[in-house]
């Protein structure tokens, strides 16, 4: 039985404003991103982290403040404030096995 | 004939030591691989950003030497952390013979991010698939020679823990570090729209000639794209700065993401291509146990408690299981300064005796009693950021951190600092914003440390009754964090305004601490804390003891206290001759006090101090408390004539101090100890870590300046209303 590979694909960017900030999710969730509304600092960090827009992730936690997210399989936390920068939309849940 | 000249040359550089270089994402086991393969012991860090240094160690290994360097564990090749900095700024200045990039097996998109780029960098790398016997065990497989193809270097199989694959990565790096051919650097397709921005970029750069430090153009041009402001002012080209802005600006415009998002995302393209074709996951992976942890942890309403609960747990076991292993520690400085003393005959003036039971042995001795104490705490903070809470935590306490204008990453010293401020202030390296880290060590000694237990020790049984004594000692702790928050708030509002760099961080997976990443913890920390009492407090200790002793009494009162101890030793009884002896060598100590140097200082203070409710006794011992905070008590009790080796459960100390001052005045002195200037100790480390005597010189003034106006309000406001006077 293989998994489902987490597949990159090529991102077509969304109007600004569009989908809802990361703090709007809950626990379960699959979700995609859209943009993020930050500094370059931020922008390279998650990019770095495996966020870039196009990911696909998983919602782990939403607490008071900090967002844990499922990314490529490791754990990534955002911390206060900078969930709220992150825009995403729900993805399907179920994807392409491989 | 090339080919016989190039052997030759190979093997004559056969003996010619390589410089490796280590570089991977934190929680990739790199340390753990620099360890097992130097065998040195640096610490494994478990909180993202613990090594923000480099670590350097050798090994053999057939005929060369390979000088290996521990770089600090990134993300990528950016220059936004301290962490990132240092090791690209090593990569790129030093370039290394080799690079190892230390890849998680189970994690290994994410990973490949930074190899990637110090492939695109031209640097001969070697991947060390690290952690491979996780990967095995979840069922992950890997066609390996064609990964090598697809990324074009050398991967190894790898187990840090057990040292699997040493050998074989060993023989990797050398070969690759020999192989007579430079490396061509990577190249990745960024694609049409990017693609057509680093053509003309880099050809610019070329034209420029020789770029700094021998990087390949794309690269460079790929990282001014980005926006690399490091580089860029490295380059120190104002029209390739503004070129590359121009371009970033277009890119942005035409694809409605930043430049460096693009970017990003096409490198993961590349390495989720790669992937596809050369990893299998055969079972579905899961982490529901650690995650079902985090949502609890992490819970709007419980994640708080939680955490509180657990500090208060940790706290009081500090506390209980502290108190015997420091009676023993006590004793054995007892019996040290009794054998000491003892080579002289009794009652002699010697004063390398009185150096040495006093001075040495009083003021080390003091910190030393405290260090079961700290071990447990720093035992008990260790083992919750190894086994992967703290870093939850430190989300936890973010926002809370964020309103008093710091980042979370200030928690963790703030808590070591109620163990000693000196480790704490050496924990502020993984501040990423300098103000950030300014702020954390001015406010960090507000957090009591164990040295000022022994004062609310001798003072509380003092002055209140039994049920008060917790709670009495709980809120001078809360004091200090309050005052912190407040004058954390206050610097982060006008000396060191400045944003906090966002919290984002990889949370590292729980696992059982293993003792040896406890005691290596336990010995960073431990060490500087018993460094900073063999060395900056001994010293001061000495000068205390000098100021002691000179100028002396007069010659005259040294007569007349001479004549009464031959009165004295005269004495039949042997109870009346213990009690004047006693008597006359106390008030001789007392009066050779207010005649020294130090005596007079504190009786020139104690205007300065009376609106705090102190006398020139309570001012004098105060200097003493500047070299460490226990001597506070020792010099109380030589003040109060009872000789030098009084400590705070001497009961006739705790009588005369409550036969002297008002409930009042002893929470006063608590407040100003808590408030007041820490130790030379913790002044000598804030002016090493920050740079300059300036912050040091505030930290100070700053805070003794706060303990007198706190102090002075509290006394004249509780003096007027009535209480505890």
């Amino acid at each position: 039985m293989t998994t489902v590979h987490h597949s990159h694909q090529t991102h077509h960017p969304a109007p600004h404003h569009a989908g809802v900030p990361l703090t709007h999710t809950r626990p379960g969730q699959r979700i995609r991103v859209i943009a993020v509304d930050a500094g370059h600092a931020l922008v390279a960090r998650l990019c770095a982290l495996g966020l870039t827009p196009g990911i696909t992730a998983e919602v782990v936690a939403v607490g008071a403040g900090p967002v844990v997210l499922n990314v490529m399989g490791s754990r990534i936390v955002l911390g206060h404030g900078m969930a709220d920068q992150v825009r995403v939309r729900l993805a399907p849940v179920a994807s392409p096995a491989r | 004939m090339a080919d016989m000249i190039s052997r030759d040359k190979a093997e004559a550089a056969a003996d010619n030591p390589l410089t490796v270089a280590l570089a991977g994402n934190p929680n990739a086991g790199k340390t753990t691989l620099f360890n097992a393969l130097t065998g040195a012991r640096q610490h494994v860090g478990n909180y993202p950003g613990v090594t923000v240094e480099t670590f350097q160690g050798s090994c053999m290994h057939g005929r060369t030497r390979l000088n290996l360097v521990d770089l600090p564990g990134t993300y990528s090749l950016t220059a936004y952390s301290p962490e990132e900095r240092v090791a690209r700024t090593f990569l790129i200045q030093e370039r290394p013979d080799v690079v190892v990039a230390v890849v998680d097996a189970t994690n290994l998109e994410r990973n490949l991010y930074l190899a990637v780029q110090i492939l695109e960098l031209g640097l001969p790398l070697v991947l060390a698939l690290n952690m491979s016997d996780l990967a095995a065990r979840r069922g992950i497989a890997f066609d390996l020679t064609l990964l090598q193809t697809l990324l074009g270097a050398p991967i190894i199989p790898t187990v840090g823990k057990t040292g699997e694959g040493k050998a074989e990565l060993l023989d990797a790096v050398i070969a690759t570090g020999r192989r007579a051919a430079s490396s061509t650097p990577l190249r990745i397709d960024y694609g049409e729209a990017l693609e057509a921005e680093i053509a003309p970029m880099q050809r610019r750069l070329e034209t420029l000639g020789a770029l700094p430090d021998g990087i390949p153009a794309r690269w460079l041009a790929v990282k001014l794209l980005e926006g690399d402001a490091d580089l860029v002012a490295r380059l120190a080209h104002p029209d390739i700065a503004a070129a590359a802005a121009e371009a970033a600006h277009r890119l942005e415009s035409l694809v409605g993401d930043s430049a460096e998002a693009l970017i990003a995302d096409r490198r993961y393209g590349f390495i989720s291509g790669a992937c596809q074709e050369a990893v299998r996951h055969t079972v579905e992976r899961r982490h529901e146990f650690s995650d079902t942890i985090d949502t609890v942890v992490t819970d709007r309403l419980f994640g708080l408690p939680i955490f509180l609960g657990l500090m208060y747990f940790v706290f009081t076991l500090t506390f209980t299981l502290g108190g015997p292993p420091m009676q023993w520690i006590e004793s054995g400085f007892e019996v040290l300064r009794g054998a000491i003393g003892g080579l002289w005959p009794a009652g002699s003036a010697s004063l390398l005796r009185s150096l040495l039971v006093n001075g040495v042995i009083g003021g080390v001795g003091g910190v030393l009693v405290f260090l079961p104490n700290i071990l447990l705490l720093f035992l008990a903070i260790a083992i919750l950021e190894d086994s992967g809470y703290m870093a939850r935590a430190a989300f936890l306490m973010d926002r809370i951190m964020h309103k008093m204008g710091l980042h979370g990453k200030s928690f963790m010293p703030m808590l070591i600092g109620f163990g000693c401020s000196v480790p704490a202030i050496l924990a502020t390296r993984t501040l990423e914003s300098r103000r950030d880290r300014l702020t954390t060590m001015l406010v960090v000694p507000l957090m009591s440390c164990g040295a000022r237990l022994p004062i609310y020790a001798l003072i509380i049984p003092a002055f209140f009754p039994e049920p008060w004594h917790g709670p009495v000692l709980w809120g001078i702790y809360l004091i200090g964090i309050a005052l912190a928050v407040v004058s954390a708030k206050v610097l982060k509002s006008t000396l060191l305004r400045g944003e906090t760099p966002p919290f984002v961080m990889e949370l590292p997976p729980y696992r059982m601490p293993t003792l040896r990443s406890l005691s290596i913890h336990l010995w960073n920390r431990g060490g500087a804390y018993l460094k900073k009492a063999g060395t900056i407090i001994l010293g001061i200790s000495v000068i205390l003891w000098a100021m002691q002793q000179w100028p002396g009494l007069p010659a005259g009162q040294t007569e007349a206290f001479a004549e009464r101890r031959v009165a004295a030793e005269a004495l039949v009884d042997d109870a009346a001759r213990e009690q004047a002896l006693a008597a006359v060598g106390g008030e001789e100590a007392e009066a050779s006090l207010r005649a020294s140097l130090m005596g007079r200082l504190g009786r020139s203070l104690e205007p300065v101090l009376r609106p705090c409710g102190f006398d020139w006794r309570l001012s004098t011992a105060m200097i003493g408390a500047l070299a460490a905070k226990e001597v506070f008590v020792t010099q109380m009790g030589i003040i109060y004539a009872l000789g030098g080796e009084q400590d705070e459960a001497s009961v006739p100390l705790r009588e005369k101090i409550r036969a002297d001052y008002t409930p009042l005045a002893g929470f006063c002195v608590m407040l100003f100890c808590l408030i007041s200037a820490p130790c030379m100790a913790t002044i000598a480390v804030t002016r090493r870590e920050s740079g300059s005597w300036r912050w040091a010189l505030l930290q100070l003034g700053g805070l003794t300046l706060l303990a007198w106006v706190v102090t002075a309000a509290v006394f004249q406001i509780g003096s007027l209303l009535g209480i505890g006077t």
